[in-house]
This record gives structure tokens, C-alpha cells and sequence, in this order.
């Protein structure tokens, strides 16, 4: 295991973060925020074009049918520029689902259009305040019609399809339903972070269709693990922009006659956070690795890279934000874009507290068995 | 015993085959741990025993010249060797692995080649184990501003003064030493390195009493000790340039990887086992959060440490990040040895004198203090990932380019 990209994977790394450097600036999102925008289509269009939403979708459902790495990778570098665009819930959460858990006839209605960007997609689960669990969901599939109220969802008011988690016959299952039809509400939320929006979802008697390839709670259990590793690499970039710009800003700053980085309690600081960028790198790494392979235990692998990935992005967002002193608390520089994105990306697929216990659940259980053998 | 020479293959799977079958027919004895801990008598004894039984099968030192009595391999077949070494419980002490890895790196590139032989011929036969003679009470975290005093006469040097924590300079035979040979110019340009033969009139070494109650360091003191030019390592004046090749293998030894197993799987077995109200100590969010950190860390090193391994083998150099891997894990240590105490509350401040060993916590929760100490305190190494790593400038320094005399101490 060398835990290193190969060279088709960093040429793919680097085109991605041209593209972003040259379209997604600082001041391209202030514009987007200042003009309460939703996202930048063009570039989304762009990214199409360059098939890079299609990457790790199959060939045969109109993508490039690269690994989930390639995906690791481009995730990296939307986290490093806070890129306006659905590419985690369109890609990395509902074409992931479809692929996990949606029939022949599904995948071949639903991937090409996600891939070629035509349609956005995104996902619904949490019903209100609370981690996304899969008991007690008020959200309910009956005989391919969908009741209920699902928020916050992602770019819910730009997308076409949602895959919606709900209760079916007593059990967790996942449905797809097109959001423009009549038993479909969307009302945006305000949220806290203005760069990705979130709406409510409000469904009385919708058409939809059940994603029943697999046992949805075991769907739901692929689809959490996939989306949190693909989160981790989203995260290591934050961490890798924030910290640069403030070992940046804090070589270019003069205090007291000297550079603000010649202080050792300013050094201390970014090497604390240096520490927890490496030590997230490798573990998401990792678990990308045990995500290609497809080996036993990336239940436990996506819960340390999600652990070690949040911990690290909002150290580096406060943090940089700190060392930039009174300048960072303004909108004319770039510390709030991090600062306000560690917080949902450290929240939208459940706390650490949560992923804490999904952890040590699945260590404990592990240990288990080797004892009583 | 075996005293065929391993003849020169170099196809690693036949290497790791023929190391395997070796090691079974000769290590047969360290299969499972000593039912009992040896005496440092026995376990030096054995230690050099069983050095001289690999330098006589060519495992002595594997990627050294053969002029010394390596194998002349490169390094990967060293690293394959000791893999499957790690399988048994061969006796090994720190003197040995001071003389035949920092001694050999410094001597070999900067010392004579006539220098390189007379000196590591020994430690490679196993006859000599070796000491590093470098911090001072005044010198630790500021490295050069040694003041030992070497004082040229002739054809060889005089020794006044005292180094401080030198592990197993009581069973050394030869000692790699930093000393002063020049005042009067700024600090790092003063020193110069010699090998210092420890049985020389005037050399005296004093155990230190540590807080384990084990002596595993020492004082040294010099009383005009007379030491031949011959053994000055490198031009004078490049004493610091020496003992930077010195660190830079210290460095990327110390938390060079790991053990496979896993502490804190074991950490999370103890918690499910102790008994808490209404429950067991896992149940508590506190207790995950810990675990799940250390996890977090335990893991992030092991795998930081396969990219490392990764990068090395394609040839590029160890990256400065590299420092990391002490910092973090000696952190580590000490919370998680404190950690296991908690778990037993007060109680787990007491147990019976049997268990005071090596591996118990008490001793591991006292040592884990000198893991963050020793071979560059945290500060240092936090100041290493923002220079180095980071690029930031250094902290502002009151004595560059003062003549050591004139810096206030």
C-alpha cells in the first residue's frame, strides 16, 4: 500500500485545480453571495464538459468509469476553493446512491444525465434537527407515491432529482423522485453557509421510485461510508488552503519590526495545525484505498479519515482566521469562505459525536469475535 | 552455528527466504520472549553474541561495505532482514545501534576511510557498542552551545568538561563526541567531532538516577582526557556539520513506523471491560472521544508512515513533515498511559512491585516525560514542521555571529 496518486490521478488533480484557481476566485464567490446565487452554472458546464462530474460513473452509463480515487481527488480540490457548485450532492451522494442501489433501468435513466451535468441531483434524509438515522423516518413510500418533509437538503432548489431516504413498509429504503411535479414544495432555508443552499422538501402524495437493488439499510450504510470519505479529501483541501493562507498572510504581515511568522507562538500554532493536516491526508488516503479495494472494514477507515478530516479543517478555518487578526473578521478577505464551510462539512453527514460512536461500534465489534475465538 | 557467508543475491523474495530459513535455524532460542527479564549483564552479552553470529552470516550490517564487514546490499534487503527479524525476540541494546547506525553515518561521510574501518570493523563484529556523547547541562534544545573544551597539543587533543545524558556510555567501548575546539568565533563554527575511546585515563561516567529509579543515561565528566588526532572525525571547525548527520539519523528513526498492533484496539478492549455504574466505561461519550483521537493518531501516523516508506523507496529524500511522528506519538503516551489509570480511578495509582516492569503503565506513564524530551522536545520539533515544512523564518537569535565567549550564559 503506498498511499500515493498515480500519475493519471495527479495530471487529473492538476487540470481540476486550474480550472477552479482560474473560475472559482475569491472574488467570483463574494459576487455569488453578494447576488444570493446558488451556484455557478458555467463552470458547472465547464466541469462537464471536461467529464470530470463523469469520472467515476461507468462507461456504459455515459461516464468516464475511473475509481473512486479520481473522485477523492477532484472532491480535494472543490474543498480547497470552496467551489460554487452541486458537485458532492449531485455526484458523490446521488449518483453514488443510484450506483449502489438502483436497478439497470434506474442507473441507465438517471447516471448518463448526472454525468453530462444535465440534471443535478441531490439527497434527503435528515427530517429536521438531528444526525440522518434510519428509525423512526416520517417520510413514508407507499405503492410509488412519497408524503413527508425532508430539510435541510442541499442545492435542493437548483436540482431535478433527489434520492430521498424513507421509511417503506415499516423499513429504510431509498426512493428517487423528479422535483418538478405537483406534490413538491421546495422552500429555501437560510443557512449558514451562503455558498452551498439548503431547502426544505415538502411532499404530499409525489410520484417516486423505490431504489431497491439492495436492503436499504445496508444501501444507506455504503452510501455513509462512500460520502464520508469523499467528504474527508473535500475537507483535506479546506485544510491545505487555510492553513497556507495563513502561513501566507503571517509572512507577509511585519509586527513589532519582524515578520508575524518569526513568532514561535505563531509557528506552534500552524505546526499544530500542519500535524493535523498530514495525519488526515494519510488517513483519507487510507481509506480511499480501502474504498478501491473494496476491502473488509471501510465502515471503520471512512470514520477515522471523517474524524481526523473535521478535526483538522476547523482547526485550520479558526485558526487562520485568528492569525489573520482584525482583517480576517471582514468580507473583503478570504478566512470566512473556510470559516463558514468546516462548520457544514463538519455537521452535514453527522457530527463527530456521531461518527465517534459509529467508530468505536464498529471497532468494539470487531474485537468481539477475535475474543471469543 | 551457521558461518557460511550468505552469498550475494539479489532477488528480495529469495533474500527474504533464505533470511527466513537463517533466523529459523539461529534464532530458534529468542522464538518467544525470556520467561524472565535478562540482567543488563546478560542481555549485553547476549546482544553482542548474537551481532557476531549475523556479521558472521553477512546479516551483520547489511547495506554497510563490505570493507567493514557489511553486505554491501542495498538498503531495502536491510529492511527486509529486519521485517523478518521482527517475528523474534532477538536480544539487541541502544549501544549497538548508535555505533552501527549514527557512528557509521558521520564517520563514513565525513570521516577517512582508514577512520571508517578501524571504527566500525568492531561494532559490525559486535565487540564494541557505542555511546553519543553530545548534550551538556547547558547545551539539550540549543545543541551548540556545547562547552566541553578540546585544547590541540601536538598531535592530539585535550578533553575538559561533562556530557549529560548518554545512554549506555557504561558499557561503551568508543563514544561519538562533540566538543569545543574554538571560542572565539560564533558557536556553530567552534566545534569539531572526535571519536573519544572511553576506556582513556580521565574519563569518567556516572549513572543518572531517573524518575523510573533505573539508570538508563549517564553523566560523563572529562579531566584533561588526551585524544589522538587521528580520531578527530572531519576538518577541524566541522564539528556541527557532524553532528547534524548524527540527528538526521536519530530523526528518522525515532518513530520510524511502528508495531502493527494496535495500542488503543487494546485501550478500547480494557474500557468495554471495566465496570462503571449501570455499565462499562466505553458507554461514556468522554471515553469514546479520547479513544476515538487516539485512534484517529495511531493510525494516521502508521499510514503517514507507509507514504513515507512509499517515498523513500522511489528515492526521494525523507520529507521535513517527518518530525511529526515523535511529536504526536510521544504525546500520545503519556495521555493514554494516564488514560489506563483513569479507567481503575484511584485505585490505578497502586499495584504490586511485580508489575513496576517495562511494559507496565506506571513506568510507560514516567518514560512517556522523556519521549517528549528526548531527541528534540516538542517545542523544537514544532519549530522544525513551521521552518522546515512550512517555511517560516526563525525565531529571532541574540547570539548569531557572537564569538562563543561573548554569549551571556
Amino acid at each position: 500500500m503506498s498511499l500515493a496518486l498515480n500519475d493519471t490521478q495527479r495530471e487529473l488533480k492538476g487540470q481540476v485545480a486550474s480550472l477552479l484557481a482560474e473560475r472559482a476566485t475569491a472574488d467570483s464567490l463574494r459576487r455569488l453571495i453578494t447576488e444570493d446565487a446558488s451556484w455557478n452554472e458555467g463552470l458547472w458546464r465547464t466541469f462537464a464538459d471536461l467529464g470530470f462530474l463523469g469520472a467515476a460513473i461507468p462507461e456504459a452509463y455515459g461516464g468516464v468509469g475511473l475509481g473512486p480515487t479520481e473522485l477523492c481527488v477532484i472532491a480535494e480540490e472543490m474543498g480547497r476553493t470552496v467551489a460554487p457548485i452541486p458537485f458532492f450532492s449531485s455526484i458523490c451522494l446521488t449518483a453514488e446512491a443510484i450506483l449502489i442501489a438502483g436497478s439497470e433501468a434506474q442507473k441507465a435513466k438517471w447516471l448518463p444525465r448526472l454525468a453530462s451535468g444535465e440534471v443535478v441531483g441531490t439527497l434527503a434524509w435528515t427530517e429536521g434537527p438531528g444526525a440522518p438515522r434510519l428509525t423512526g423516518l416520517a417520510t413514508q413510500l407507499a405503492n410509488n407515491r412519497l408524503s413527508g418533509s425532508k430539510s435541510p437538503v442541499p442545492d435542493a432548489t437548483i436540482a431535478g432529482i433527489c434520492v430521498v431516504v424513507v421509511s417503506s413498509g415499516g423499513r429504510p429504503a431509498l426512493a428517487v423522485v423528479e422535483l418538478a411535479q405537483p406534490g413538491v414544495t421546495v422552500t429555501p432555508m437560510r443557512g449558514f453557509d451562503q455558498l452551498r443552499h439548503h431547502a426544505r422538501l415538502d411532499f404530499v402524495d409525489a410520484s417516486a421510485e423505490l431504489l431497491g437493488a439492495v436492503d436499504g439499510a445496508e444501501a444507506l450504510r455504503r452510501l455513509e461510508d462512500r460520502a464520508a470519505i469523499y467528504e474527508a479529501f473535500e475537507q483535506v483541501g479546506g485544510t491545505e488552503a487555510a492553513l497556507y493562507m495563513a502561513r501566507d498572510y503571517t509572512l507577509q504581515r511585519y509586527i513589532f519590526g519582524r515578520q508575524l511568522a518569526s513568532y514561535q507562538a505563531v509557528k506552534h500554532n500552524l505546526a499544530n495545525t500542519l500535524v493535523s493536516l498530514e495525519l488526515a491526508r494519510s488517513n483519507a488516503l487510507a481509506a480511499a484505498d480501502a474504498l478501491e479495494s473494496d476491502a473488509p472494514g471501510v465502515t471503520a477507515s471512512a470514520a477515522t479519515a471523517r474524524l481526523a478530516a473535521t478535526r483538522a479543517y476547523e482547526t485550520a478555518a479558526r485558526e487562520n482566521l485568528q492569525l489573520h487578526g482584525g482583517i480576517g473578521f471582514t468580507w473583503a478577505a478570504n478566512c470566512h469562505f473556510h470559516y463558514r464551510r468546516a462548520r457544514l462539512l463538519a455537521l452535514n453527514l453527522g457530527s463527530a459525536e456521531v461518527w465517534t460512536d459509529r467508530l468505536i461500534d464498529e471497532l468494539r465489534a470487531r474485537n468481539t469475535p477475535a475474543r471469543a475465538a | 552455528m551457521t558461518e557460511t557467508i550468505v552469498a550475494p543475491v539479489l532477488d528480495e523474495v529469495a533474500y527474504r527466504e533464505t533470511a527466513r530459513a537463517w533466523l529459523a535455524e539461529n534464532a530458534a532460542e529468542y522464538a518467544h520472549p525470556p520467561s524472565q527479564a535478562w540482567s543488563e549483564d546478560e542481555l549485553v552479552t547476549r546482544a553482542k553474541a548474537w551481532q557476531k553470529r549475523k556479521a558472521l552470516a553477512g546479516y551483520g550490517a547489511i547495506a554497510a561495505p563490505k570493507a567493514i564487514g557489511g553486505a554491501g546490499l542495498p538498503t531495502r534487503f536491510a529492511q527486509i532482514f529486519a521485517g523478518e527479524e521482527r517475528r523474534y525476540h532477538t536480544p539487541f541494546y541502544i549501544g549497538q545501534s548508535i555505533g552501527l547506525s549514527m557512528a557509521m553515518a558521520v564517520i563514513r561521510k565525513h570521516g577517512a576511510p582508514e577512520q571508517f574501518e578501524r571504527f566500525m570493523k568492531p561494532a559490525v563484529a559486535g565487540d564494541v557498542s557505542w555511546c553519543q556523547l553530545f548534550s551538556e547541562p547547558g547545551a539539550g534544545s540549543d545543541l551548540a552551545a556545547v562547552r566541553s573544551r578540546a585544547v590541540r597539543q601536538g598531535d592530539h587533543w585535550v578533553l575538559n568538561g561533562q556530557k549529560v545524558w548518554s545512554s549506555w556510555a557504561h558499557r561503551a567501548g568508543y563514544g561519538i563526541l562533540l566538543a569545543r575546539t574554538d571560542g572565539s568565533v560564533p558557536k556553530h563554527d567552534g566545534l569539531s567531532f572526535f571519536v573519544l575511546d572511553m576506556k582513556t585515563p580521565g574519563v569518567e561516567v556516572r549513572p543518572i538516577r531517573q524518575i523510573t529509579g533505573k539508570s538508563d543515561f549517564n553523566e560523563v565528566f572529562f579531566t584533561d582526557v588526551v585524544i589522538p588526532d587521528a580520531n578527530r572525525i572531519g576538518a577541524e571547525g566541522e564539528g556541527w556539520a557532524c553532528a547534524m548527520t548524527v540527528l538526521s539519523v536519530e530523526r528518522n528513526q525515532s518513530g520510524g513506523g511502528g508495531s502493527a498492533a494496535s495500542q488503543v484496539m487494546g485501550l478500547i478492549e480494557k474500557a468495554a471491560a471495566t465496570p462503571r455504574e449501570g455499565g462499562v466505561a466505553l458507554d461514556s461519550a468522554a471515553v469514546r472521544a479520547k479513544l476515538a483521537q487516539w485512534w484517529v493518531e495511531e493510525q494516521g501516523l502508521k499510514h503517514f508512515g507507509q507514504r513515507i516508506q512509499a517515498a523513500l523507496s522511489a528515492g526521494e529524500p525523507p520529507p521535513p513533515t517527518l518530525s511529526m511522528m515523535k511529536l504526536v506519538s510521544a504525546t500520545k503516551a503519556q495521555q493514554t498511559n494516564a488514560f489506563v489509570m483513569d479507567l481503575d480511578e484511584f485505585g490505578g495509582l497502586f499495584g504490586e512491585p511485580a508489575e513496576m516492569e517495562d511494559d507496565d503503565v506506571f513506568y510507560q506513564y514516567l518514560w512517556a516525560a522523556c519521549l517528549r524530551i528526548a531527541g528534540g522536545a516538542d517545542e523544537v520539533l514544532r519549530n522544525q514542521l513551521a521552518e522546515r515544512a512550512l517555511g517560516m523564518p526563525q525565531d529571532v537569535r541574540l547570539d548569531k555571529g557572537v564569538p562563543f565567549d561573548q554569549i551571556p550564559s
